[in-house]
């Protein structure tokens, strides 16, 4: 039944994604880095290794972002390439466990890549073996209009009663405090993150993810009565589930939202739109607890040979050289976003290195994401109890027991 | 004189197999095989990667008790009751279209064009045409001092929103089914009717629509179809969201078989079994249907 079906999907990637099939010195190499800026990168990157290694010829096959996590899973099956991006953390998980990454815990030993990249190496491990090579990271934080703010007389806040009264502050000003577009969820699960991370702890947040604490503990119950504060004060934006990540932006450009919970890739659009540095900038989401210590978000993204790839040998040597300091230091300066490298050089924008400042003097742990540290499934229903419970904030208690259900289901 | 009876035998009896073969073993391959792969499919845990591991109807057990299932099932139930109103919207349409009138040839292209149009397109002109605060609708309800309304992110109102979006095209293919059915009409029977003063609704619905049931059989048919089949404008309109409560059946099926967090193929497989046992429902009451009329019982 099994191969019945791989036949199919073989003849279907034959006919309609790309013909994959290599020879001697070549390696096929599939992305989904289709934006503009990581697009860039990679050429990059694979024009300085081709003329680093004049024997090898690169084929890329480049597929679109939302495309390519359905057709990863077809491709590493059927038509495998010799390398692949994706995420590290629970996200990669699948894979590894249907033996579809290849082990490439020697291109960490050879390498010295458990102390250069160390502080990845966490998150690519599993079963104590390394599983592929993290290129670059982005922090999370909050994104806000420095004019705004100071408008209004409102300094950054650092704890959660300033950050409450910067809020009324805006709202009585009629600015809506964040802005935010829920209509395809991973936004709400980046809210619950922050507010999870800072009530209850990094530690509270894997053991959550990995389902080991119900979903109607206490502690979870703080948390969100912490979401209900923002909630009954008006701090989000109305109608957020309507919007995309994208629509969510334009109120912050058009003066009427001050801040906004993100990942660092929102710097750009921002920019485009017209936000000088002056007019934006960024801080780590405010103590909550200050006895919990201070932890962050920051998505790391990865390259993996697959195992049913044909030209591993060579995949081994563009790990390696993605893993060097230099090539580290320019791909992250194309892509605007950090290298892993203890030796690279961060970029010279104030926002990188604000988030470097932030994620290297951060002591409680460094979270991937809700949908990339819980499974898909749970995730997903996690993420939709999110935004059903920013929208009506009173069902809280029959949210958390579907998600409590879903739990039991998902982690058995 | 054997030889051409062999070739005429040839003929008479193996030329009809050989013409049909292609579409039977096409059927029988795209249609029926998988069906029962499906039923098959459901009756095991399977993300379609890993090892398959038998679990008979725990599937079902599950969709038994799983809220969003009933989300879709009653979702479902809407499309197919307010998909309906797509026939007479489309038989009015048709009746006022059906004079003669300079220009009516492009009127008439006018109003079918919704249904040229892909359900992508439309799907995004209304999703433009809801926005809570550029969108068109509430602009207009703006000038009445109501709204706004977000109509795609409240989840009393998204499944009729959706709904609304469909009729536009489905309106415009039942209207293009009438027009043809009113060229067929006797216009001798009309002649009869007014002799005996029918005009009116009298007319319409002693005259002329029993002589358009052929049509509106059809129209019922692509309708319900349709209905059914309502995936395209839920996933672009609002990939089931506000948190679930616009899926139907099909969305759901795929968001548990394909989508980015989904990958359970055996449930998948459930949710498109049930789907298929309410079409089935449909599906029997058509076949016999056309059997009597064939008989003309």
């Amino acid at each position: 039944m099994v191969t019945k079906f791989r036949t199919t999907i073989a003849a279907l990637a034959a006919s309609t994604i790309l013909a994959t099939s290599a020879f001697a010195g070549e390696l096929v190499i599939n992305t989904d880095t289709s934006d503009p800026a990581p697009k860039a990168a990679f050429e990059q990157l694979i024009a300085d290794f081709e003329a680093a290694n004049p024997d090898i010829t690169v084929k890329w096959n480049l597929f679109d972002h939302e495309g390519y996590k359905t057709s990863i899973r077809n491709f590493l099956t059927a038509d495998a390439p010799d390398l692949a991006n994706w995420y590290a953390g629970n996200r990669m998980l699948p894979y590894v466990n249907a033996g579809l990454f290849e082990d490439v815990s020697d291109v960490w030993e050879e390498n010295g890549l458990n102390e250069s990249l160390a502080s990845a190496a966490g998150s690519m491990t599993i079963d104590g073996k390394k599983w592929g090579v993290p290129y670059t990271y982005y922090q999370w934080g909050v994104y806000y209009r420095k004019d705004i703010f100071e408008a209004n007389g409102i300094e950054v806040p650092t704890n959660w009663d300033e950050f409450k009264a910067a809020g009324a502050t805006l709202t009585e000003a009629g600015v809506t405090p964040i802005t935010i577009g829920t209509k395809y969820l991973w936004t709400a699960g980046g809210v619950f993150d922050y507010l999870n991370l800072r009530t209850n702890g990094y530690d509270f947040h894997m053991a959550l993810t990995k389902g080991e604490v119900e979903w109607t503990d206490p502690r979870v119950v703080d948390t969100m009565n912490n979401w209900k504060e923002l909630i009954d004060a008006g701090f989000f934006l109305e109608n957020h589930s309507s919007y995309s990540w994208q629509e969510a932006l334009a109120p912050m450009v058009a003066d009427d939202a001050a801040m906004y919970i993100m990942g660092n890739f929102a710097v750009a659009p921002l920019r485009e739109a017209g936000l000088t540095d002056d007019q934006l900038g960024f801080f780590q989401f405010p103590v909550i607890n200050p006895d919990v210590p201070l932890a962050e978000e920051a998505p790391t993204d990865t390259l993996h040979i697959p195992a049913n790839a044909s030209n591993k040998e060579d995949a081994r040597k563009f790990l390696a050289f993605l893993a060097t300091a230099d090539v580290q230091t320019k791909i992250n300066e194309t892509l605007g976003q950090l290298p892993i490298h203890k030796d690279a050089t961060v970029g010279d924008d104030k926002f990188l290195q604000a988030g470097y400042a932030m994620l290297s003097s951060t002591d409680g742990g460094i979270a991937q994401f809700f949908d990339r540290d819980a499974p898909a499934e749970m995730a997903k229903v996690g993420m939709e109890g999110f935004q059903e419970f920013m929208v009506k904030p009173d069902r809280l208690d029959a949210i958390l027991a579907r998600l409590e259900k879903t739990r039991q289901r998902v982690y058995k | 004189m054997s030889a051409s009876r062999a070739s005429r035998f040839n003929q008479r009896s193996l030329a009809p197999v050989l013409f049909l073969a292609p579409a039977v073993l096409f059927f029988l391959f795209y249609v029926i095989f998988p069906i029962f792969q499906s039923i098959q499919i459901s009756l095991y845990d399977w993300d379609g990667l890993g090892p398959k591991t038998y679990v008979g109807v725990d599937n079902y057990v599950e969709l038994m008790d799983d809220e969003a299932f009933y989300t879709s099932l009653k979702n479902n139930v809407i499309w197919l009751v307010l998909y309906m109103l797509a026939i007479p919207a489309g038989l009015f349409i048709a009746l006022f279209l059906n004079q003669t009138v300079f220009g009516m040839r492009l009127y008439k292209s006018l109003f079918f064009f919704p249904f040229v149009i892909s359900q992508v397109v439309v799907g995004l002109v209304f999703t433009w045409f809801y926005d809570p605060s550029y969108g068109l609708l509430n602009v207009i309800l703006g000038w009445f001092g109501m709204g706004p309304i977000a109509i795609l992110g409240d989840e009393t109102w998204v499944t009729y929103g959706i709904i609304f979006a469909g009729l536009w095209p489905q309106t415009a293919y039942c209207m293009i089914l009438y027009i043809t059915g009113l060229n067929a009409v006797d216009p001798e029977q009309i002649e009869a009717g007014r002799l005996d003063n029918a005009k009116g609704w009298k007319m319409l619905w002693y005259i002329i629509l029993p002589q358009l049931k052929p049509a509106t059989f059809i129209a019922l048919v692509v309708t319900v179809i349709g209905a059914l089949r309502s995936f395209d404008l839920v996933s672009i309109m609002t990939a089931g969201g506000p948190w679930g409560s616009s899926r139907v059946l099909a969305y759901y099926m795929y968001e548990k078989a394909f989508s980015e967090y989904g990958f359970r193929m055996g449930y998948g497989a459930a949710i498109a079994v049930v789907l298929f046992l309410i079409m089935m429902i449909y599906i029997t009451f058509f076949l016999v249907k056309m059997y009597r009329d064939e008989k003309g019982l």
